[in-house]
């Protein structure tokens, strides 16, 4: 009996053993995972970044940097940041606040115009291309020429402009709260140029065409209370060119950072052309 | 550049002479002195992207085109007096000797 038993028991012994052993294999082989799981979390990232520089004028391409996703920031900025500081230091863009006040880094990334300080690196994928915003003029790398973008702006007069001094002179002119409820989702705007620059409308008549950053900075100043000269500028930008290019493709409404509409804005000022700045 | 053989401009040949009219008509508008300084670092400048700069390196000369118009329009101002200009050698700046 007790042989048998022994016999019997001998085998399953052995397949204990066994068992053991494949069970030390087993956490060999979950060791090496979970290594391999710590390889990719300390994810290299690579970013294929627009360079061109005046000082040697050659064609531009894209220079890529593998950045570590675990040793940098959250945001697109961080990691041009920590490129600039530790890898290249020749690689140049602006930025400023970085908390999205500014709009100095406006960028495209991965195909969108946006902030580099407010878009988050995705870490679903292991590339990520940055080139600066499309069909604008490139000064160098990243940074380009907001010249027309600005004078733009400027021939809206975003300012106030009045016919009366003010009821009691030296101080401010009040609006009502309603009339400030009015200005929001214009007055947010920080002239990025996010918007203008994702416009196809805008790429083919630049010059001509404001743009709808400088068309929802106009209406601003329009639907302004205590503006009084609305008729004067809706006269200004009734044009062909100025304001009749939007043909409402709302590029703008999705590539702005602030979560801004300037399409509705210039859909706003279109209606105002048509029925008059009384019927507002 | 002969004006008897009359030479066929491209688009962009014109825009850096005229470009180069726009600054000495510009100079023009400044003191004697100022001006003839701004014409000599003009000149000077033109003269050396002529030679320097490849002939069909569109993107660079477009790039030095705007850069170009832009130093006109502050020039243009009546606020701006003069043109002076920094040269740096890098030879010398590369220069070893203590």
């Amino acid at each position: 009996m007790a042989t048998a038993m022994l016999r019997r028991a001998l085998p399953r012994a052995s397949a204990l053993s066994r068992f053991t052993r494949a069970r030390a294999h087993a956490s060999e082989a979950e060791a090496q995972q979970v290594e391999q799981k710590a390889r990719a979390s300390t994810s290299l990232k690579t970013f294929s970044i627009y360079r061109w520089t005046p000082e040697n004028p050659t064609k531009p391409e894209l220079q890529d940097y593998q950045i570590d996703l675990k040793d940098c920031g959250p945001m697109v900025l961080d990691a041009l940041i920590k490129i600039k500081n530790e890898v290249d230091p020749t690689l140049t863009f602006r930025r400023s606040c970085r908390e999205g006040i500014c709009g100095s880094c406006a960028m495209n990334i991965d195909g969108c115009n946006g902030l580099a300080c407010l878009t988050k690196i995705e870490s679903g994928s292991s590339a990520s291309t940055i080139t600066p915003l499309p069909h604008m003029f490139v000064i160098k790398d990243l940074v380009v020429d907001m010249t027309n973008f600005y004078n733009q702006y400027k021939s809206i007069e975003p300012w106030l402009k009045r016919k009366n001094p003010p009821e009691t002179k030296g101080k401010e002119v009040l609006q009502s709260k309603k009339d400030r409820a009015k200005l929001d989702g214009m007055y947010e705007c920080i002239l990025c140029a996010c918007c203008s620059t994702s416009c196809p409308s805008y790429w083919w008549n630049p010059e001509s065409y404001l743009g709808p950053a400088a068309l929802l900075h106009a209406n601003r100043w329009i639907s302004d209370s205590r503006d009084e000269y609305t008729q004067e500028r809706l006269d200004a930008i009734n044009d062909e060119f100025k304001l009749y290019r939007c043909h409402t493709i709302l590029n703008c409404a999705r590539a702005c950072p602030k979560g801004l509409n300037p399409g509705k804005q210039i859909a706003h000022i279109k209606g105002l052309q048509l029925s008059g700045p009384s019927t507002v | 550049m002969g004006a008897s053989s009359s030479p066929k401009l491209s688009g962009m040949q014109k825009q850096v002479l005229s470009l180069y009219r726009g600054f000495l008509r510009a100079a023009r508008s400044k003191s004697a002195e100022d001006r003839h300084k701004i014409e000599s670092i003009v000149s000077g400048e033109f003269r050396r992207n002529s030679k320097q700069v490849d002939r069909k390196n569109f993107l660079y000369i477009e790039y030095l085109l705007r850069r170009g118009q832009k130093q006109l329009d502050q020039l243009k101002s009546p606020d701006t007096v003069g043109l002076s200009s920094l040269n740096v050698s890098v030879s010398e700046t590369i220069d070893p000797k203590p």
